[in-house]
């Protein structure tokens, strides 16, 4: 890619490779600290729950030499590694013998999508009502009721995603309750179920929106007034440009720098939160997935979804962090 | 509004005004009163020529320029007077068609280029965007050869076109703000102490500049600045500013050979000789409240002369007592003919002593050395750019 | 210094006024009391008696035309309590009104268990389900004295449970946040001072923490060892709560470290302890403070989500709990909206102060926030 040095590039590879490596550990770890050995509980399921299933005794035998269920310890953590690189996180044990990795791979549209579009959405709308408080030319209604609405900003994802949940759905009834898509509607490309999913993804979206737009207003808004400053931008006025242009290209555009740097390191809060309320929403991602692992004390499919949280939240601060230098051009010519 | 020329003008015939500030005035507001910046500023600037406008710090000189500008943000304010440009009043015109005016009537060469410049911009795009605005858009084609030549003009090279502000040294990115203020043909550009920012080689390149750049457009320009050395090189009339309020407005010539005011008589007299050894002298008494002026002339506090009516009576406005030459001062009275008379050269004037003199050192000093390699004279290897020697000498050591 | 044509807001005021007052005798604007004008300091000279005295001159108003009429002079006074806020930034309503709020709601769990039963908070013998003083519940049952705010379906008086649970929830936030923010001083003043390899290894070990999600490490522990204490859980929080600050710290000391005043007290030989602690801390203060309400939010927060999860400790009473119990029985659907209602009324009443106290915070470090 054009204008990147090569030490940045190398220096974020690293810091993914570690995060992705330290968080695998993490969570191959801490079952292994607790009292009780969680590989007996899940090979206890496993069996319990292989009754009904043919060929019960292969997959169990299969699963425990994947796992070295009976090797020593840095050997186990070895073979996991190797495990983890490609996604094999064993069996569900709540749902044997379906692979943990099937389980996420179904899932993990559902968030993405939600998760792709609220934060997107959340990111544009907080920093520009954060600019727009700020703008000598904003109408006086919006700087005064945009920080109003940052209270809401106060209440955690859950909270808020309770909230709406009553009031739109429980009571007003304008929207469905829960789930990803309606019950009678089959999945597919087809207008129906496009519209279902849409439907169904606006009160968790909306969720997650109203309160996380209230962090980027306020950053924005402090640096914006330090742009304001600057002498560029009384430049830019005696020139006489026009001042919508004056906001987006002297004054948005490098007030946003810092912002996008705090975006790299918001998304691991903002992915948790969207997990809490795909749980309460009840849809279709790994939210919910996660929090019936928890019920049901499915540890492969707890271990397994956390990773791949991580592992997303770690790719997408990696990306962030390469988009910075095309951006910043005083980033670009450096090392 | 046509003037007849005399002494010291910048052209034979009438001139012409472009630019008339009349009792300008531009407050602060602090917790305590207002702050009065510039109380009161009135001058005329001519077509073609150059006005400069001294003062030391604080004396509302940029105060007076932004206030000219239309630059005030709050807790600034302008608390009135009058701004005409070509007939037009300044003041009256609305957001959009003061908007739309800008940079083409008016520019700026800001003071410091080092922060003037939008980082995420290259250079080619700040130019282009007033270019843009003022006159619509152009082919990609025709924009470039506009900026390039206005590249040529200030002397930068054309690989700069597309490169990012922080790439640039200090003196071409001042560079680059002077061709951006000459990008449309404006009728006055106002430059902001524009070589105070740099180093002494880099100062003398673009004050070089600035003077082709003046010759070639013959645009009128007013000079903020306190290094008098260069004032005197660049400059056909100064201003001098104290307080907020202007106190004298002279041809170049006249300011430096024979101050009228009491301050710039000091203000001359201060700057080091080159040639010769001769005591500081120092302004003694006290600076007043900026929010409360004392009644009568500005200058009373510090003035070795102040007399009774100077702290009842503000100086008549303004008494020319020469053509091209007016002050504000009590000093000068009109005598029996008619003509001014000033009472220091009558003996009427009284010495109370504000002003203090300060010894010079032993001769072991090197205070200010008459040798040509200290200062820079003659244009011995300082011309890295090419724009070519039109006389101007760095004057380190002359400035204030 | 001269004044660049090219004013910004304030520092056109502060150069303006700094570069012209009186170099001599006469105090700065903003700490003169109004009514007060500046006079000419008695200088060998006798011109203190000429300058201006008198009512202060607010913006706008005629400066010194006769006597100011008495509207005049009320506007004057306001107009210069409203710039004396410029004076001291630790008083602004924001900052008392969430620190207020905070203070009450621990008054409440403190007084609360002193006057009100909290025995109740376990079981009690009233009726299930009841709401508040002055609703119906669906079986049209109203609300009683006993339980001004209702019971939950398992009988626990909501008062009760806001009395301990409130309290329990600032707890856990603000013991996660002071270990957080212990650490991160330590460390971040460690990377920005010493540098060189200690700096790297913090901040990639920082940079790598900050992108592990809290939530997802604690699920796993929770689910790996059960039932945790309230102080096990802040603990954990906290390993997580420390990369801001240490980053926000490390990024100052890095900037400070360069400044004339550390020079000087390096020069005079201070000791290091000696000028992180007495030269830079105390120009960190505000920062500080805004980093460990972050944390303090980002506590609650995290801790609340595990709770509504299920997580969390079970047998101690929290607001995250109570409404995850609240959803689990299907209240929402009841309208039983007490249930999850106040709790989740309490927690934004939590976060809103700290909200306040951060948008005071704010203003604080940086003054140009500070709007007239």
């Amino acid at each position: 890619m054009k204008g990147i040095p090569t030490s940045y590039l190398a220096n974020r590879l690293v810091t993914l490779v570690l995060t992705v490596w330290i968080a695998a550990t993490l969570i191959w770890l801490i079952p292994r600290l607790s009292p009780v050995d969680p590989a007996d509980i899940m090979l206890g399921r496993m069996a319990s729950g292989a009754g009904s299933v043919a060929n019960a005794d292969a997959i169990l035998a299969s699963f425990q030499a994947r796992f070295g269920l009976d090797d020593p310890l840095w050997l186990q953590y070895l073979k996991y590694l190797k495990n983890i690189v490609v996604f094999d996180f064993g069996l569900s044990t709540a749902s044997f013998p379906t692979e943990v990795s099937t389980l996420v791979a179904r899932a993990l549209p559902w968030t993405l999508g939600l998760m792709i579009l609220s934060v997107v959405v959340t990111f544009v709308i907080g920093n520009l009502l954060g600019a727009l408080m700020v703008w000598e030319r904003s109408p006086k209604l919006v700087k005064v009721a945009i920080p109003a609405a940052m209270v809401f900003t106060s209440i955690p994802p859950i909270l808020s995603g309770l909230l709406l949940m009553w009031v739109f759905a429980a009571k007003l009834r304008w929207l469905p309750l829960t789930g990803a898509y309606g019950i009678n509607v089959e999945p597919g490309w087809n207008s129906a179920f496009v519209l279902s999913v849409l439907e169904h993804g606006i009160l968790p979206a909306t969720a997650i929106v109203v309160v996380t737009f209230g962090f980027w207003a306020l950053g924005m808004r402090g640096l914006m007034i330090t742009v304001q400053g600057e002498d560029y931008v009384q430049l830019a006025k005696a020139k006489g440009l026009k001042a919508r242009y004056i906001l987006y290209r002297y004054m948005i555009r490098n007030a946003i720098l810092p912002q996008i740097t705090a975006f790299a390191l918001k998304i691991g809060l903002l992915i948790a939160g969207q997990v809490l309320v795909e749980r309460i929403f009840a849809y279709n991602g790994m939210g919910k997935l996660l929090y019936d692992a928890i019920l049901d004390q499915d540890f492969p499919v707890i271990q397994g979804v956390s990773f791949v949280i991580i592992l997303i939240t770690a790719l997408s601060v990696f990306l962030v962090d390469l988009l910075y230098p095309l951006i910043d051009p005083r980033i670009r010519h450096e090392g | 509004m046509e003037k007849p020329t005399g002494e010291g003008s910048a052209a034979s015939g009438t001139r012409r005004s472009v630019l008339e500030v009349s009792d300008l005035k531009v407050y602060y507001a602090t917790p305590t009163g207002d702050v009065r910046a510039c109380d009161g500023v009135t001058f005329t600037l001519y077509e073609g020529e150059t006005l400069g406008l001294v003062g030391e710090s604080g004396s509302g000189k940029s105060t007076a320029t932004s206030g000219v500008l239309q630059l005030v943000s709050p807790p600034g304010r302008i608390a009135g007077g009058s701004v005409v440009m070509d007939g037009q009043d300044m003041l009256a015109l609305d957001e959009e068609a003061l908007r739309r005016s800008r940079w083409r009537t008016l520019s700026l060469i800001p003071q410091g280029a080092m922060n003037s410049l939008n980082p995420t911009m290259t250079i080619s795009a700040q130019i282009r965007d007033v270019i843009e605005t003022h006159e619509g858009r152009a082919s990609k084609g025709e924009m470039r050869t506009r900026v390039l030549e206005l590249f040529r003009r200030v002397g930068l090279p054309g690989r700069i076109h597309d490169m990012y502000p922080h790439e640039l040294s200090g003196g071409m990115k001042q560079r680059v703000c002077i061709a951006m203020a000459i990008a449309l043909d404006p009728t006055v550009i106002v430059a902001d102490e524009a070589t105070s920012a740099l180093d002494v080689v880099v100062q003398r390149v673009v004050a070089q500049t600035l003077a082709k750049v003046r010759e070639e457009l013959g645009v009128s320009m007013i000079m903020i600045g306190h290094d008098m050395g260069l004032m005197a090189q660049m400059v056909d009339r100064i201003a001098v500013m104290y307080a907020g309020r202007i106190v004298e407005i002279a041809p170049v010539r006249r300011m430096f050979e024979r101050p009228a005011h009491p301050y710039s008589r000091i203000l001359i007299e201060s700057i080091p000789s080159l040639t010769e050894r001769r005591p500081m002298r120092v302004l003694g008494g006290i600076t007043h409240d900026p929010r409360h002026p004392p009644p009568g002339c500005i200058f009373q506090m510090r003035c070795e002369h102040a007399m009774d009516v100077c702290r009842s009576d503000p100086p008549p406005r303004p008494q020319e007592i020469a053509p091209d030459h007016e002050v504000h001062c009590h000093l000068w009275r009109r005598d029996a003919n008619g003509e001014f008379v000033d009472m220091r050269d009558t003996g009427e004037a009284p010495r109370t002593g504000a002003v203090t003199a300060v010894v010079a050192r032993d001769p072991g000093d090197s205070l200010a050395r008459a040798d040509g390699d200290l200062v820079g004279g003659g244009s011995a290897g300082a011309d890295p750019e090419g724009v070519g020697d039109s006389g101007i000498e760095a004057t380190e050591g002359a400035s204030r | 210094m001269n004044e660049p044509i090219i004013s910004r807001p304030e520092s056109g005021t502060d150069e303006a006024v700094r570069d012209a007052l009186p170099t001599t005798g006469a105090p700065a604007p903003g700490r003169t009391a109004s009514g007060e004008s500046t006079p000419g300091a008695g200088a060998p000279g006798t011109l203190s008696g000429t300058v201006a005295v008198g009512a202060v001159h607010p913006a706008g108003a005629g400066a010194g035309d006769g006597v100011p009429s008495r509207a005049d002079a009320r506007a004057a006074r306001r107009h210069a309590r409203r710039m004396r806020r410029f004076d001291n930034p630790w008083l602004d309503p924001k900052l008392l009104w969430g620190v207020g709020i905070l203070l009450a709601i621990i008054a409440v769990g403190l007084v609360g268990r002193y006057a009100w039963d909290t025995e109740m908070v376990y079981t009690g013998s009233a009726p299930l389900k009841l709401p508040p003083v002055g609703f119906e519940n669906l079986r049209k049952q109203p609300g009683v004295g006993e339980h001004p705010l209702g019971t939950d379906g398992a009988v626990r008086d909501m008062l009760s449970l806001i009395i301990v649970g409130a309290p329990n929830t600032l707890f856990v936030g603000l013991v996660a946040s002071t270990i957080g923010m212990t650490v991160g001083i330590l460390l971040g003043f460690s990377a920005g001072f010493i540098g060189g390899r200690v700096d790297d290894v913090i901040r990639v070990f920082s940079d790598v923490m900050i992108t592990i999600p809290p939530l997802l490490i604690l699920v796993v522990v929770q689910a790996s060892f059960g039932d945790v204490s309230l102080t096990l859980m802040a603990l954990l929080i906290a390993g997580f709560v420390w990369q801001s600050p240490t980053r926000l710290i490390r990024a100052q000391v890095l900037s400070m470290r360069e400044s004339g005043y550390v020079q000087m007290a390096r020069l005079s030989g201070a000791s290091t302890f000696d000028i992180m602690f007495r030269e830079m801390m105390p120009n960190l203060v505000p920062y500080l403070f805004g980093s460990f309400i972050a944390s303090v939010t980002t506590s609650i927060v995290t801790a609340v989500g595990l709770e509504v999860l299920g997580l969390g400790p079970q047998r101690i009473p929290t607001l995250g709990r109570t409404i995850y119990e609240a959803i689990n029985s299907g209240a929402l659907i009841q309208n039983l909206w007490w249930w999850w209602g106040i709790p989740t009324l309490l927690l934004g009443i939590m976060f809103i102060a700290l909200l306040l106290i951060n948008l005071g915070l704010d203003e604080v470090s940086n003054p140009r926030l500070r709007k007239a």
